[in-house]
């Protein structure tokens, strides 16, 4: 019993649910793509009318007219006749029957020995799981063609022989999917859970492992079945496999050919019958594709409406001056709001840091500022660079402020840094982008660059790949990238949170050093009080896609105006009393869909009362006018310390 | 880097021995009735008996799979069944003739396909929406009959190209070009859309990625975005898959051989497979085999090239 609820629980908790409904969701999916579903229907007539070609015929395919050759078609001959005066339509039914039987046999080899072989060392691993892959890639190597060749030699052209052989040669394909599958199955929390519990692995396979895999098997197959219905046709096109005056769609292509001056329409029943059958199986594929991960996604997808953005007009803050003011600025994805209404500025000289847990939006603001969120996101407001708005100028002016305006430097420099292409080639092209310099002095620029963020030795480091640097080093070449464009503003998000704790307060006194010493603003998104603490002279606090606090970094820590910003201190190592557990914030952020209509905060605030929860809290200058809170307790709070 | 293409090339190398030892396997699975089949109908057990001692098929395909292998270092395939000339020969002239249409076609699904690939990624959406349909019936059309199709308009009807035979280069490079430009279109369809998904796919996976992200908010314009960075990351894996897409085309240049009456390794395969000509088909099992190694070992120079981090380790 036991064991069943901890499988059962975890694989829901995993997004793996078994059974009939995923399935039917799938199934639902897939008949709603058109093109796919028409796929399937042409593909299913073709079977139906291929089976029944001894009813349906019109002709005995073999039977010979000498008096009709080369008809083209006629009412009595829909799709003409060939050479001999054999009925078209009926050859191509009954030609139907090997082709697709064949087509059969092969996948049927390759679908049940790579099926199996790959379950097997997927999940077995270890010797098995290396002999295999070794064995795959030399089969993968083998022109097909040369087999298949020896074995109808040997056969004496025997079609399920060569059938048998192309069903050998095509298990690599479905192998690889079969074992990818139930590895990565296997490393789900849930299948560990029935392995401690007890259950025997045939058991796991076919109790957890089959039903999750059945999907990118599937398609596969399919694919592949396009593929051997395109080698068999050629085959059958040499004659191989089949045994003239027997019809078959690739040999009836070749009969085609050599009657290509006299009836050109030859060439289309047959060819267009295979290409579309082809096809049909690769739409289907694309469809069945497209169909399980819709019915994934949708399955996660809430359904509810987000409540509608209250009409509620947000305090203006514009009355701070900055070289960079965002205002009212919203991002929507779709019909979701994500960031709503979010006022910020920053000064030259000033750090303004962003803060707020995972989820808070903070990083789609930086992103919506940087304008890399991409077509699906709706940004509105403005946001005022340099006395422009950057949200609505033309791209070309925009393309103008990057890296020379506004720059930015990113969480993992590791991967930040373009792999393929060494230091001095990266930093290089962004100074001549910038410089339009000559060689000479875009070099003594990248040397100053790099001496500028600390790293000793900038011409060897210069000649290094990304992959070829620490963490630290890779980050302050980062840097020196940003700085490439001499940019008044730069963007840092989470600049020190990959990198080992050493590094992150040599990063920190080196954005503070560039700060005092060029005069740039800088906009520190951080989810780490400390840094906020360490670096920045004001603070914006963002909470579940709105600010909720924006003050000066002293009168912040002195006395939050807002329960979350509280809660957010209390929870900081630094600021916690020894001996006395950290207070963790209970709950979790809501995501964009589950906003309340009141106070975003609501679930989680100690303070909270029926008032917050029943309309939208605005954000409304608090004390002496330099500071904003969205608080309707703010005077509890500002009295309380 | 040099250990690591060492070892590629090995790997590689194992090939020569494994496929004919394959090709050996299966005639040790099948009844034997080549010589039966030689002789056709009319044969006494006692004459098939004489021709299989004759022809060596008495022995066991491991002892004549070591005699065979034996025989290949000293550059000796043995000889055909059929007109007892050694397999080296028959095959020599008929080399030339499959090179100029692997290569040709090796070339032109690469270039063209990286193309497409790249273009479908533009940000007119139409333009690669269009790229992605039209390479969707490289996969649906198959070589034999896009070959019959192309004679069909080029010679048929228009009459510009030659429908079927070879001119070598050394007669006249431009009827050596004309003779190769169908068979060559014809073989490369298919390796096109597979190389252009591939491309369009790597490109899609770099252009989302971090570094180009860094890179264009501070100030790299997009088309060097596209063309330097993600085109050179997308490159990597997109000529890995090359290996794969061309021992397809070889199997395919079979096929196309015989639709262009090209007097290549592919019509000779045919043709000894109906005549039961094993040596013969061992020989060009072994040559493919070995254009399949070089092309790889090729593809092993050029990915630590295109990867720094290959090249590291």
């Amino acid at each position: 019993m036991t064991n069943v609820a901890i499988t059962s629980s975890a694989a829901d908790e995993a997004g793996l649910k078994d059974g009939g409904g995923s399935r039917i969701r799938t199934l639902r999916e897939f008949v709603r793509r058109p093109l796919a579903f028409a796929a399937a229907i042409f593909l299913f007539a073709v079977i139906i009318a291929v089976v029944a070609a001894p009813i349906i015929a019109p002709f005995d395919p073999l039977a010979q007219d000498l008096n009709h050759t080369l008809s083209g078609p006629t009412a009595l001959h829909p799709l003409g006749t060939d050479q001999l005066g054999r009925d078209v339509l009926s050859r191509l039914l009954w030609g139907g029957r090997t082709t697709l039987l064949g087509v059969g046999e092969a996948l049927a080899v390759a679908f049940v020995v790579g099926l199996v072989a790959g379950l097997i060392t997927g999940f077995v691993g270890g010797t098995t799981d290396t002999v295999t892959s070794r064995i795959v890639e030399i089969v993968m190597a083998i022109p097909a063609i040369v087999v298949l060749l020896m074995v109808y030699s040997l056969t004496n052209n025997d079609s399920n022989a060569g059938m048998l052989a192309l069903g050998l040669l095509s298990v690599p394909t479905i192998l690889r999917v079969a074992r990818g599958a139930a590895r990565a199955v296997r490393s789900e929390t849930f299948i560990s859970a029935s392995e401690v519990v007890g259950m025997s692995k045939a058991r796991i396979i076919r109790r957890h492992v089959l039903p999750n895999i059945w999907g990118p098997i599937i398609v596969n197959t399919a694919v592949l079945a396009a593929v051997i219905l395109g080698v068999q046709g050629g085959l059958n096109y040499l004659n191989l496999g089949v045994k003239p005056p027997a019809p078959s769609w690739g040999g009836m292509v070749a009969e085609a050919q050599t009657n290509l001056q006299l009836q050109p329409f030859l060439i289309f029943p047959s060819g267009l019958t295979i290409a579309l059958t082809i096809a049909a199986f690769i739409l289907i594929a694309d469809g069945l594709r497209d169909a399980t991960t819709a019915a994934r996604s949708r399955s996660t997808t809430p359904q509810q409406a987000q409540p509608p953005a209250p009409a509620l007009d947000a305090t203006d803050t514009a009355h701070r001056e900055g070289v960079l003011q965002v205002q009212n600025l919203s991002v929507k994805f779709g019909q979701l709001e994500v960031v709503r209404r979010v006022n910020v500025s920053v000064a030259k000289g000033e750090t303004l840091g962003i803060v707020g847990e995972s989820g808070c939006g903070k990083s789609v603001t930086a992103s919506a500022i940087l304008d890399s969120l991409g077509r699906s996101a709706t940004v509105t407001g403005t946001i005022v660079f340099d006395g422009k708005d950057l949200n609505t100028a033309t791209r070309k002016e925009r393309a103008g402020i990057r890296g020379s305006g506004i720059a930015s430097i990113s969480q993992d420099p590791m991967v930040s840094l373009d792999p393929s292409f060494s230091v001095a080639s990266q930093l290089k092209e962004l100074i001549k982008v910038h410089d339009h310099s000559d060689k000479r002095a875009t070099h003594a620029r990248m040397v100053e660059l790099l001496t500028e963020v600390g790293l000793p030795n900038p011409e060897a480091i210069a000649r290094r790949y990304p992959h070829e640097l620490s963490g630290g080093m890779a980050q302050r070449v980062s840097i020196a990238c940003a700085l490439a464009g001499r940019p008044r503003v730069l963007i840092a998000d989470e600049p020190t949170t990959a990198l080992d704790v050493t590094i992150q307060g040599e990063i920190l006194s080196l954005l503070r050093r560039l700060r005092d010493e060029q005069g740039m603003a800088i906009v520190l998104i951080t989810h780490d009080l400390g840094v906020v603490a360490d670096l920045c002279d004001r603070v914006a606090v963002m909470y579940a896609g709105e600010v909720v606090e924006d003050a000066t970094v002293e009168a912040l820590f002195a006395q939050p105006a807002h329960p979350y910003t509280r809660a957010l201190i209390d929870a900081n190592p630094i600021v916690a009393t020894r001996g006395e557990p950290l207070k963790a914030i209970p709950g979790v952020v809501p995501a964009p869909a589950d906003w309340p209509i009141g106070c975003h905060f609501y679930d989680r605030c100690p303070i909270a009362t029926l008032a917050c929860a029943q309309s939208p809290i605005a954000l409304i200058p608090v004390g002496d006018g330099e500071r904003d809170s969205r608080c309707i307790h703010v005077d509890e709070l500002i009295g309380a310390k | 880097m040099l250990r690591r293409v060492g070892l590629r090339v090995l790997g590689s190398l194992a090939l020569l021995i494994v496929v004919p030892a394959i090709t050996f396997l299966i005639q040790s699975l099948t009844p034997s009735n080549v010589a039966a089949s030689i002789l056709g109908l009319g044969a006494t057990n006692t004459q098939i008996a004489a021709l299989n001692h004759q022809l060596g098929l008495d022995q066991p395909a491991i002892v004549r799979y070591f005699e065979w292998l034996v025989g290949s270092l000293h550059g000796d395939l043995g000889n055909s069944y059929v007109t007892n000339q050694a397999v080296t020969t028959i095959l020599a002239p008929r080399i030339g003739v499959s090179l100029s249409l692997v290569i040709g076609a090796l070339l032109v699904f690469t270039i063209v396909g990286l193309l497409l690939g790249v273009l479908s990624t533009n940000q007119n959406r139409a333009v690669g929406r269009i790229i992605d349909i039209v390479s969707s019936a490289g996969i649906a059309i198959p070589n034999f009959w896009l070959g019959v199709i192309l004679i069909g308009i080029f010679s048929v009807q228009l009459n510009v190209l030659p429908a079927t035979g070879y001119v070598p280069a050394a007669t006249s490079a431009s009827l050596w070009i004309a003779s190769l430009v169908l068979p060559v279109v014809a073989l490369a369809f298919g390796g096109i859309t597979a190389v252009a998904k591939q491309t369009r796919d790597q490109m899609l996976i770099a252009l989302d990625s971090p570094y180009i992200r860094s890179l264009r908010v501070n100030g790299v314009p997009d088309l060097s975005l596209t063309y330097r960075h993600a085109l050179r990351n997308a490159a990597g894996p997109t000529v890995t898959v090359l290996g794969l897409i061309f021992v397809g085309a070889l199997s395919g240049s079979v096929v196309v051989e015989n639709i262009f009456v090209l007097p290549g390794l592919g019509s000779q395969a045919v043709q000894s497979a109906t005549q039961h000509d094993l040596p013969v088909i061992q020989g060009i099992a072994l040559y493919f085999t070995i254009i399949v190694v070089v092309v790889n070992v090729l593809i092993d120079i050029v990915i630590p090239i295109l990867n720094p981090k290959v090249r590291a380790a």
